[in-house]
C-alpha cells in the first residue's frame, strides 16, 4: 500500500505548468486509479470464490464493468494528455461505435441506405469537427435542426413510404443520443471556467511569479465522468440493499424507486465531497451532481426501453456476446448535455 | 510468399502480398465483423467454406475474417464477368487469390467444378456461394448443384457451413457506398457427402446447415 500512496503523491506533484493536468486533477486521477486497482483485485478474488458465496453472473458483470472503466480511464487520460483535439477525436470514435451498435440493432429498410451513409460519414464527423472548432452556435443546432430535417427529406427522396415516420425517428434518435449528446462531454474542455460571476476566472493559486494559476477543465470533465459512473453503481447498490418498488418492470426489472432516491442522494454527497475538483463550490456541486444523477438514470431507462422493444438484453449481444459500448455509455450520453449547459450557463464566461 | 494465381506477372506478386493484409484490415473495419467459430476450429486442412450470399462484400469479408495463415491458403470463387471488368477489380481479385469462373461459357471439360478442383490442388481451400447469385430477400434460395459435384469428386474436402449476418445492410444490392454497421459471421461444424445420398437430399441438408447457424 505505501507504494501506491507514493505514486499518488508523485502524480499530485507533477508540475502543472508543463501539462494541462494540474495538482487537483492529478489527485483526482490518482484516487480513481487506486479505486480501480482495488476493484480489479476484488474482482479477481471474487472469481476464485465458490459459487455459494459469490453469484458468478454478478461477479462476471462486475468484472466486465471494471474492465470498461479501465478502458474509459485510459481513453480519458490519453485524451487529456494529448490535448483538446485528441479528446474530441477519441469521443468522436466512441460516438461512431455507439451509433454503429444502435443502427445495427434497429431494423432499417433498403431505402434508408443513403441516409445512413450521410449519418455516418457526414453528420457524425461534422458534429465533432464543430466541437473541435469550438463553434458553440453551430454544434448546438447542427443535428437537432439540420440533420433532423435532412434525414426525413433524404428518406422521402429514396421513395419508400413504408413505416416512414418510424424509420425517420430511429435514425434521428440514434444520431441525437449517440453523437449529439455525447459530444457535449469533450466540449466541457472548451469552456472558460469562472467561479460563478462572469468576471471571476476560476483561480486555484499563484505560481512563483505571483501569476494566477487557473483551474483545469480536465478535472471538471473527469469529475463529470466519475460522478455518472459512480451514480450507476450507487443506484445498483441501493436497489440491491433496499429495493422493493420496481419503477417499470417491463422496461428494467432492476431499477427501483429506492435505488433512484438513494443513488441520487449518494451522488449528490459524493459531488459535494469532490467539489474541490470543480469551480462550483460545495452547494452547487451537490445540486449539479443531483441533476446529473437524474439525467443518467433517465438515460439508462430510455436505453432499456429501446432494448426491450428490440428484444435484446445488451447492445453487444448482437455482436460478440458481451455488453457493448452503448450499454456502458447510455447514462453518460444523457447526462453530458445537462452537465455541459449547467456548467456553461452558471460557471463560464459566455 | 505465394505464387500469384492465374499466371500473372511475378513483379505484381510482392505488391499483392502487401495489399492483401491491408485489404483484409479495411474489410474487417468496415464490416465490423464478429467471427464466431461454432463447433468448429480454424484449421489449415483443405476445406470448402459455403455461405449465404447477400452482398458483394461477402467473399471479401469472409476471406478477411479467417486467421492470416488460413486466409493465405483460401481462395474465394467469384464471377469472371464482374471481377475482370475493370483493372482495379482484376487487381483485387488477384490479391485475394480469387478463382474466377466464367458464368456464360461453360465447356464440357472446363466445368466450374473441374476448374476449382484443378486450382486448389492439394493445398488450397475454397469459399463458395451455392445460391449462385446475391439473394435479395430474407430467405435463402435453393442451392445450386456445384457443391454436390465438388464433394463427389473430392470426398476428402471438409464442407464448412458459414452464415453471414447483416452484411446486406452494410452494402445492399445496387449500392456502391458501404455503411459501416456491424456484421456477424458464424462458422459451423463441417459436413460431408454421405454414401448413397442423393443430390437433392444433400443440397437440402447443406442449406439447412447454413440456415441453422442463424440461431446459434
Amino acid at each position: 500500500m505505501p507504494s501506491v500512496w507514493i505514486a499518488c503523491l508523485t502524480l499530485a506533484q507533477l508540475p502543472s505548468t508543463s501539462t494541462r493536468l494540474d495538482a487537483r486533477t492529478n489527485i483526482l486521477l490518482g484516487s480513481v486509479l487506486v479505486l480501480l486497482g482495488v476493484a480489479y483485485f476484488v474482482g479477481r478474488a471474487l472469481r476464485r470464490q465458490p459459487e455459494s458465496t459469490a453469484n458468478p453472473a454478478v461477479v462476471r458483470t462486475f468484472n466486465l464493468r471494471v474492465r470498461a472503466w479501465w478502458m474509459m480511464f485510459a481513453i480519458l487520460i490519453a485524451g487529456l494528455l494529448m490535448g483538446y483535439v485528441a479528446t474530441v477525436v477519441l469521443f468522436g470514435l466512441i460516438s461512431f461505435w455507439a451509433l454503429r451498435e444502435f443502427i445495427t440493432m434497429t431494423p432499417t429498410r433498403r431505402g434508408d441506405h443513403r441516409t445512413l451513409f450521410w449519418t455516418f460519414v457526414v453528420f457524425t464527423p461534422l458534429q465533432y469537427v464543430l466541437v473541435g472548432l469550438r463553434e458553440y452556435g453551430l454544434y448546438t443546432v447542427m443535428i437537432p435542426v439540420y440533420a433532423s430535417l435532412f434525414i426525413p427529406a433524404r428518406i422521402a427522396i429514396a421513395g419508400d413510404p413504408k413505416r416512414f415516420l418510424e424509420r425517420v425517428a430511429k435514425i434521428q434518435a440514434g444520431l441525437l443520443i449517440c453523437v449529439y449528446c455525447l459530444s457535449h462531454a469533450p466540449a466541457i474542455l472548451s469552456l472558460e471556467l469562472t467561479t460563478g460571476s462572469p468576471e471571476a476566472r476560476w483561480i486555484i493559486g499563484q505560481d512563483a511569479q505571483r501569476q494566477p494559476i487557473y483551474g483545469s477543465n480536465a478535472s471538471v470533465l473527469f469529475f463529470f465522468v466519475l460522478i455518472v459512473q459512480l451514480n450507476d453503481v450507487f443506484q445498483y447498490l441501493w436497489s440491491q440493499l433496499l429495493g422493493k418498488r420496481i419503477i417499470a418492470p417491463q422496461i428494467n426489472a432492476s431499477r427501483t424507486w429506492e435505488g433512484l432516491i438513494g443513488g441520487t442522494l449518494s451522488t449528490m454527497l459524493l459531488g459535494m465531497l469532490l467539489s474541490w475538483a470543480t469551480p462550483f463550490g460545495m452547494f452547487w456541486a451537490g445540486l449539479i451532481s443531483g441533476a446529473v444523477a437524474l439525467a443518467g438514470f433517465a438515460g439508462s431507462m430510455t436505453m432499456s426501453g429501446i432494448k426491450r422493444d428490440r428484444g435484446v438484453k445488451d447492445y453487444g449481444t448482437l455482436v460478440s456476446g458481451h455488453a457493448g459500448v452503448l450499454d456502458r455509455i447510455d447514462s453518460l450520453c444523457f447526462a453530458a448535455p445537462v452537465f455541459f449547459h449547467l456548467t456553461r450557463f452558471f460557471f463560464s464566461k459566455l | 510468399m505465394l505464387p500469384a494465381p492465374d499466371g500473372s506477372p511475378g513483379h505484381l506478386a510482392w505488391s499483392m502480398n502487401l495489399t492483401a493484409p491491408f485489404l483484409a484490415a479495411i474489410a474487417k473495419l468496415l464490416s465490423g465483423a464478429t467471427v464466431r467459430w461454432h463447433e468448429c476450429q480454424p484449421d489449415t486442412c483443405q476445406r470448402v467454406y459455403f455461405a449465404n450470399h447477400t452482398s458483394h462484400l461477402d467473399a471479401l469479408v469472409l476471406w478477411a475474417s479467417l486467421p492470416g495463415e488460413i486466409r493465405n491458403l483460401t481462395r474465394p470463387v467469384a464471377a469472371k464477368d464482374y471481377w475482370s471488368k475493370t483493372r482495379l477489380r482484376r487487381y483485387m481479385a488477384q490479391c485475394f487469390h480469387a478463382i474466377l469462373i466464367d458464368r456464360e461459357e461453360i465447356k464440357v471439360h472446363q466445368s466450374p467444378v473441374d476448374v476449382m478442383i484443378r486450382e486448389i490442388g492439394k493445398t488450397y481451400s475454397l469459399i463458395v456461394f451455392p445460391e449462385g447469385r446475391r439473394n435479395p430477400g430474407e430467405e435463402m434460395e435453393e442451392f445450386k448443384s456445384g457443391l454436390y459435384y465438388l464433394s463427389k469428386k473430392r470426398p476428402d474436402l471438409e464442407l464448412v457451413p458459414v452464415y453471414i449476418d447483416n452484411l446486406n445492410r452494410v452494402l445492399p444490392r445496387g449500392e456502391f457506398l458501404p455503411v459501416p454497421l456491424l456484421s456477424c459471421i458464424t462458422i459451423g461444424p463441417p459436413i460431408w457427402l454421405e454414401p448413397n445420398e442423393s443430390k437433392a437430399e444433400f443440397l437440402k441438408r447443406a442449406r439447412e446447415a447454413v440456415r441453422r447457424l442463424k440461431d446459434v
